[in-house]
């Protein structure tokens, strides 16, 4: 059962002529990693970007089409593109996280960055956000090397460090889905290969769906991948048969590498 | 050419700190007659420009002097004029030591009512315009649509560049009969200066405070906003925390105007050396002092304003230095 299904869902940028997405209709799966590839400047982000509405925050796109997000509660899917009030953008935003190309600690300690999302959320007690904020770090393998300066600024940490600290931060709030958006494209191949370890132990509690223009990181760590081209969504399917098995000519060019 | 480069730069360099350091020093050395006559008591005294009697401790030391002063006129004829008349005073002041009309005296001076009338008029300052130029840049940075937000960073920038005599004319014509229709009292005080001054210093500060929370990040604003974070939160949480070093500096520049500015400050403190006992009395700050009374001053008046000048020198500099320290150390 899909966690969110996207159907016939087009994009376009103010002040662009033509649609950086079109038609696009994919599910990204309850308890799997859906990758999206395909060549720069193909509509992954866009995409991405769209599934947490956070394009939202910049006036004058313009969408078509529904994604669904599965309330987990009640079996039923609700059209986040119909959203339209600050809370309810505040629930989306807390049922699918995001974390970014670049790691984003906030100007605050180790503690403060990973406790903030669940201090918005209006909890305050002092142990439980100290349990919750221990788990996290935990369930992001950083507990480790941090648990003795967690009142120490986050800028102080490795880029590794702080991006698996924005994994923390987004897991604490116990999304339902987690966006990821080339989350190892500025980390060396150390810190990669943690991100990714920790990514694939993630699935066990959260649906994943990941941009990566590495396609050995692609077949490395999802069970499902979508090829993108030029806005299109050419191909989907079990990761294993996209790469060994591609339907189009312009996916198996693609993983070839042939272009892109 | 690169060296002569570093030379030139080096140079540049060391002239900043050498006119720093001349400047206080020419300021002290002006200041001098004024710190040795009134000490460190000069900065509590709230007296300026008053005569007094000489005060009886000198009397009775000239007192005793007087006692041996006859023998010493008989016995040395080569006594120098000044002394002989010191003397003779000394000796009328004995006999006449009832007499006021008589009795010697002298001017006195103390910085109390300028110093108290700058920080005064400055905290009011600031304190008015602080809140009201963040919700301003706030507004600029993260509320107004975009074309909006130009037109009215123009008006800004455009008020900011306003002379500060003009500032004062309004202040005196316009916005001070309001201020004193409103809180009553004097139209010209601390209140309606304070104020004045913080219309000034407003601009400056919602344009550089703007600026600095323009250059957060957008993907550390995204990142706080997919966490499910409202546009206050993300202010409050990203966007203040992560300028706050152009917001204490734009602090710090609005405090090195407002301690110093005199044009906007004469028109409307109403330049009496009076202590405030209320917030809308009129008093004088340490800028307008010295530019009211130097064509006038001499000797120890003029000495005195050096005093003042070097007051407000160390005043400055410390309030600047306290801030940068404040600011390091948070940026920590
Ligand atoms: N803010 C924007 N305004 C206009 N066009 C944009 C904007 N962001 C991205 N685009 C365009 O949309 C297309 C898809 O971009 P993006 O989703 O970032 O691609 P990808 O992540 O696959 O590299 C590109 O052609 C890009 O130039
Ligand atoms: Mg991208």
């Amino acid at each position: 059962m899909p966690v969110m299904n996207i159907k016939k869902f087009s994009f376009t940028y103010p002040g662009v002529d033509h649609p950086s997405l079109k038609s696009i209709t994919l599910p990204i799966k309850k308890n799997k990693i859906t990758a999206l590839i395909g060549p720069s400047g193909c509509g992954k982000s866009t995409l991405l970007r769209s599934m947490n509405r956070i394009h939202d925050l910049y006036p004058g796109n313009k969408y078509d089409g529904k994604i669904e997000l599965l309330d987990l509660d009640t079996g039923k899917y609700q059209n986040i593109l119909e959203i339209k009030k600050e809370n309810e953008f505040i629930e989306l935003r807390q049922k699918v996280g995001m974390i970014f190309q670049k790691p984003t600690p906030f100007p605050m300690s180790i503690f403060d960055n990973v406790a903030y999302g669940l201090k918005i959320a209006g909890i305050k007690n002092k142990s439980e956000l100290k349990d919750r904020v221990e788990n996290a770090l935990k369930g992001s393998a950083l507990w480790k090397e941090v648990h003795d300066r967690l009142d120490k600024s986050a800028m102080g940490l490795s880029g590794g460090q702080q991006q698996r600290l924005c994994i923390a931060r987004a897991v604490a709030v116990k999304p339902e889905v987690l966006l990821f958006d080339e989350p190892t494209s500025a980390l060396d191949p150390i810190s990669t290969g943690a991100i990714e370890e920790l990514i694939v132990e993630l699935k066990k509690d959260v649906s994943i769906a990941i941009v990566t223009h590495n396609m050995q990181q692609a077949s490395r760590i999802s069970d499902y991948t979508a090829f993108m081209y030029l806005g299109d969504l050419i191909e989907y399917d079990k990761t294993e048969n996209i790469f060994l098995n591609p339907k189009e000519k312009q996916t198996e060019d693609y993983i070839t590498g042939r272009f892109g | 050419m690169e060296k002569i480069f570093q030379k030139l730069s080096l140079a540049s360099a060391t002239l900043v700190f050498v006119l720093l350091v001349g400047i206080f020093l020419t300021l002290y050395s002006a200041a001098k007659p004024a710190i040795d006559e009134f000490g460190l008591g000069f900065i509590t005294n709230p007296e300026w420009n008053k005569e007094v009697v000489v005060p009886t401790a000198q009397d009775t030391a000239n007192r005793a002097e007087a006692l041996n002063s006859d023998d010493d006129a008989i016995t040395d004829e080569d006594d120098v004029m000044i002394a002989d008349e010191d003397d003779e005073i000394a000796d009328e002041d004995e006999m006449l030591l009832d007499d006021e009309d008589e009795s010697v005296t002298k001017t006195i001076y103390g910085g109390l009512v300028p110093i108290v009338g700058t920080l005064l008029s400055t905290l009011i300052a600031l304190v008015f315009a602080l809140p009201i130029a963040m919700g301003i840049a706030v507004f600029l940075a993260e509320i107004a649509p975009k074309n909006i937000s130009n037109i009215v960073g123009i008006a800004i920038e455009l008020l900011a560049a306003i002379p500060s005599i003009i500032f004062g004319m309004w202040g005196l014509y316009y916005f001070a009969p309001i201020v004193a229709g409103i809180v009553g009292g004097y139209q010209v005080s601390l209140l309606t200066a304070g104020l004045v001054l913080g219309v000034m210093i407003l601009p400056f500060m919602a344009a550089i405070t703007r600026d600095s929370m323009n250059t957060t990040p957008a993907v550390l604003k995204e990142s706080a906003y997919a966490l499910g974070a409202t546009k206050f939160e993300v202010i409050k949480d990203i966007i203040f925390p992560y300028s706050k070093v152009g917001i204490i500096g734009s602090i710090i520049l609005a405090l090195g105007r407002a301690l110093g500015e005199t044009m906007a400050v004469a028109f409307l403190i109403g330049s009496i050396f009076v202590l405030p006992k209320a917030i809308n009395d009129p008093t004088i700050s340490i800028p307008v002092a010295m530019a009211n009374n130097f064509g006038e001053a001499s000797g120890l008046g003029e000495s005195a304003l050096f005093y003042l000048a070097l007051i407000l020198f160390i005043i400055s500099f410390a309030v600047i230095s306290l801030a940068k320290f404040y600011f390091l150390k948070k940026a920590k």
